[in-house]
């Protein structure tokens, strides 16, 4: 999860670092839809838990998709199942009474009152902020499907406090008194919580005590992120928690929205951040994770509809104006899952083009609105608005007549938008020249909207020259992003030139005397073929011009061949040679018999020296015999044979410092023993020379 | 005459060595013994081995040979440092000689180990 968390913040980055500072967000569309219905539905018609079937129900209702009655059956089941045992957990009973409230099932008349005593003894005994939130929005949901039954819950002053207790000072809240560890996800479902406990209580809270909730939501906005394009997010202060940002921002959201409507004297939020809120859920696009997906859509639902501020999103269907189509431009508003905007006027304040940034080429131009297909649209350009890359800066003002909602947008919206339209092509012509002199030996002028047949002939010492002029549609000169000249030889071996564009024309002048090389040599009938294109150009074209026969001279020895080219086009996606690693060749060892051979050999002198030892008669006789002594004796012999075998042991696979290390204990031990046993001899010896 | 002689000499010569040598303590005889044989080996090592085969890898070669012959020049030491005849070291326990012998030879063979690769 946490993996997964982690590559999708990654990917939002990126998304967020290509799209810069202009960016266009779409609400929620038809796609999302379509997305929705193939992550929820569960593929073989049951859910595997209560907390996932939740999800996907409420994630289907808020968009509209109605699928409740393939799967509705099972789903009760289980629903019925958990509210109507006593051992179920508050955190089953909750998700429970979630599922019902969007399934309706039939639960019976005794269900209602064995969870009603089970949510009051756990709002009773709760200490952890999660059982205080299952158990009091339990009770809530209760209260919502039967209406009959009568909750109430005693000590909603002490339960308020209990649950402000787990709060921290940045804002955020604790999971339990005896973690300190806080997280913003716990703001959020403690935010919940406590507009539950509001909408509970049987009779009015302290002011002060709602005051100084308030106070910390505003800290909590302190804590909120952003990215470059005006996205507001909340994320968790450490790095490895189990909430990313998604599921924190929308669990904010939700305990924001649930206690602005649970307390009557309204909540003051900054509306830039909560469009930037809306503006970050937008930019998610379509979540491949069903988690993600179902808090997006909850998130977007209690953003639409609120009691703080109810965020409008200015999007255009289509960011390409065609001069030569004089379609009208259309920009949509509307709520954050595409329902209807009230009445507000757009403006387009100003149209900067990317070449000159300061000056704007449209100032306050009004949009007109559409009834019948809900947008506005601006029909007229002016006259010098020519092709080419513009940032459109929109802006938005709502009719101030008394609405039920706060609507709020930003200030200023910037979108990216590419005016495109026919370039003209003017005196193209193509001339071979005497390098020298420069005169034109020939010259053919060109019609480049269709293939021509120009034949040409050069030698080497020549030069070939083509040139054109690129205008815009207002008549200012033109510079395409490609021009590219290719000459193709009958061997099919290819060559792209480059036209320079320079002030008013576009132009290239080969000189063959250069070239030679380049083109390996090679004489004969060359195909002409030029390709002239661009964003901003309707018309871009590639066209055969003609041929033109070259006359090079012969190869000389050393000159580089032309490279042999496939008849299969697509061989060099194919695979490449194999690369044949060399790795150092080991040493030669000699062989393994003459290592064993010698091996005996050397064992020899040792049997040499032991017969030699027997024949001069060697004895131990001198060992100690009384215990003490032969104990330290025999230690001591037996320390040395274990430091030898330490030894054969660091040969065969121990290290440096673990020998080291074994060897200080051994020799230590050896020093203390081999000193005894030494000086006892001494002794023993001592006495004999004395006696 | 003079052959004769000399080699008679070189005959007298290799008795009263012979039974010069006999009359030695036993315990230096096992020294000396002991030389030999780590001398021998050295021998072996490094005549009939290298000759034939070549001195790869050399660093085994090298701790080998350097074992036998530092374990020899030790027992020498020993053998100087006991022998009761030599005045200059009487004051010197033999036990203590034959401690100071196996703590070089321990130190000697750890170098060898990690030497020998």
């Amino acid at each position: 999860m946490m993996a997964g968390g982690g590559v999708r913040f990654l990917v939002l980055i990126l998304v967020v670092a290509i799209c810069g500072a202009a960016s266009v967000f779409q609400p929620i569309s038809d796609s999302h839809r379509s997305a929705a219905v193939d992550v929820f539905v569960p593929v073989d018609g049951s859910y595997k838990s209560l907390d996932e079937a939740y999800e996907a129900l409420k994630a289907l209702e808020i968009l509209g998709i109605d699928k409740k009655s393939d799967f509705s059956s099972s789903t009760c089941e289980n629903v019925v199942k958990v509210l109507g045992s006593s051992s179920s957990t508050l955190k089953d009973a909750f998700y429970a009474l979630n599922v019902n409230g969007i399934l309706k099932c039939k639960i019976g008349e005794a269900g209602p009152k064995d969870i009603v005593s089970q949510l009051q003894a756990g709002v009773k005994d709760a200490k952890l902020l999660l059982d205080f939130y299952y158990s009091v929005r339990g009770l809530v949901l209760v209260k919502e499907q039967f209406p009959g039954a009568d909750i109430s819950l005693g000590n909603a002053e002490a339960i308020f406090r209990s649950i402000k207790a787990l709060s921290q000072s940045d804002g955020r809240w604790r999971y339990s008194s005896s973690n300190p560890e806080s997280s913003t996800f716990a703001a959020g479902l403690a935010y919940e919580t406590l507009a539950g406990v509001i909408s509970l209580a049987p009779s009015e809270l302290d002011p002060s005590l709602i005051q100084t909730l308030k106070k910390g939501i505003l800290k909590l906005f302190d804590s909120i992120q952003k990215y470059d394009d005006g996205t507001f997010y909340f994320d968790e202060k450490s790095v490895d928690a189990s909430q990313g940002p998604i599921s924190t921002t929308a669990s904010v959201i939700r305990g924001l929205t649930s206690f602005a409507a649970s307390e009557s004297t309204g909540l003051n939020l900054p509306g830039d951040k909560i469009v930037g809120l809306a503006k970050f859920f937008l930019g998610v696009g379509i979540p491949g994770d069903a988690k993600d997906f179902f808090n997006q859509i909850d998130a977007l639902a209690c953003l639409e509809d609120n009691k703080f501020s109810v965020p409008l999103i200015l999007s255009l269907p289509s960011t390409v104006i065609s001069l030569t189509k004089k379609e009208p431009l259309k920009v949509k508003v509307s709520t954050v899952l595409g329902s209807k905007a009230p009445a507000l006027s757009v403006k387009l304040t100003q149209a900067l083009s990317s070449k000159s940034v300061d000056s704007s080429v449209i100032n306050n131009q009004e949009l007109k609105f559409d009834s019948d297909s809900a947008t506005y649209f601006l029909d007229s350009f002016p006259k010098n608005f020519d092709v080419g890359k513009y940032t459109f800066v929109f802006e938005i003002l709502v009719d101030d007549s008394a609405h039920e909602k706060v609507y709020i947008t930003e200030a200023q919206t910037k979108v990216p938008v590419a005016a495109i339209g026919v370039i003209g092509i003017e005196n193209a012509e193509i001339a071979v020249l005497d390098s020298d002199i420069g005169s034109v030996e020939s010259q053919k002028k060109l019609d480049l909207t269709k293939d021509g047949e120009v034949s040409l002939s050069a030698n080497h010492l020549q030069k070939l020259r083509l040139s054109f002029q690129l205008t815009t549609p207002l008549g200012k000169s033109f510079k395409p992003h490609q021009a590219f000249f290719k000459l193709k030889h009958e061997s099919q071996v290819e060559h792209i030139f480059l036209m320079k564009t320079s002030g008013k024309k576009s132009e290239l002048v080969l000189d063959f005397l250069g070239l030679v090389e380049k083109l390996y040599y090679l004489s004969g009938k060359y195909e002409i073929q030029l390709t002239i294109g661009d964003a901003s150009m309707e018309n871009s074209l590639l066209s055969n011009i003609g041929h033109i026969e070259l006359d090079l001279p012969e190869r000389p020895e050393k000159a580089p061949r032309p490279p042999l080219q496939s008849t299969e086009p697509y061989s060099r996606y194919g695979p490449k040679a194999e690369i044949s690693h060399i790795f150092r060749i080991p040493e030669k060892l000699p062989a393994k018999q003459l290592s064993l051979v010698f091996l005996g050999v050397i064992v020899l002198p040792f049997i040499g020296f032991l017969i030699g030892l027997t024949r001069l008669g060697v004895n131990i006789k001198s060992f100690p015999s009384s215990t003490g002594s032969a104990i330290s004796a025999l230690l001591f012999h037996g320390g040395i044979g274990a430091v030898l075998l330490l030894y054969v042991l660091f040969w065969l696979k121990l290290d440096l410092f673990t020998t080291l290390k074994a060897l200080s204990l051994l020799g230590v031990f050896l020093l203390f023993v081999g000193h005894r046993t030494l000086s006892q001899l001494a002794a023993a010896s001592n006495k004999l020379k004395s006696a | 005459m003079a052959r004769s002689s000399t080699s008679k000499d070189a005959q007298d010569l290799f008795h009263s060595l012979r039974s010069a040598y006999l009359a030695t303590p036993t315990n230096l005889k096992i020294i000396d013994l002991y030389v030999c044989f780590a001398v021998f080996t050295a021998l072996i090592q490094q005549v009939a081995y290298m000759a034939l085969v070549g001195s790869f890898p050399f660093n085994s070669f090298l701790s080998g040979v350097l074992s036998c012959i530092g374990t020899a020049v030790l027992a020498v030491c020993l053998r100087i440092q006991v022998n009761k005849e030599n005045k200059e070291f009487k004051d010197l326990a033999p036990e203590r000689a034959f401690a100071d012998f196996v703590l070089c030879n321990l130190v000697l063979h750890l170098v060898i180990i990690n030497f020998l690769g």
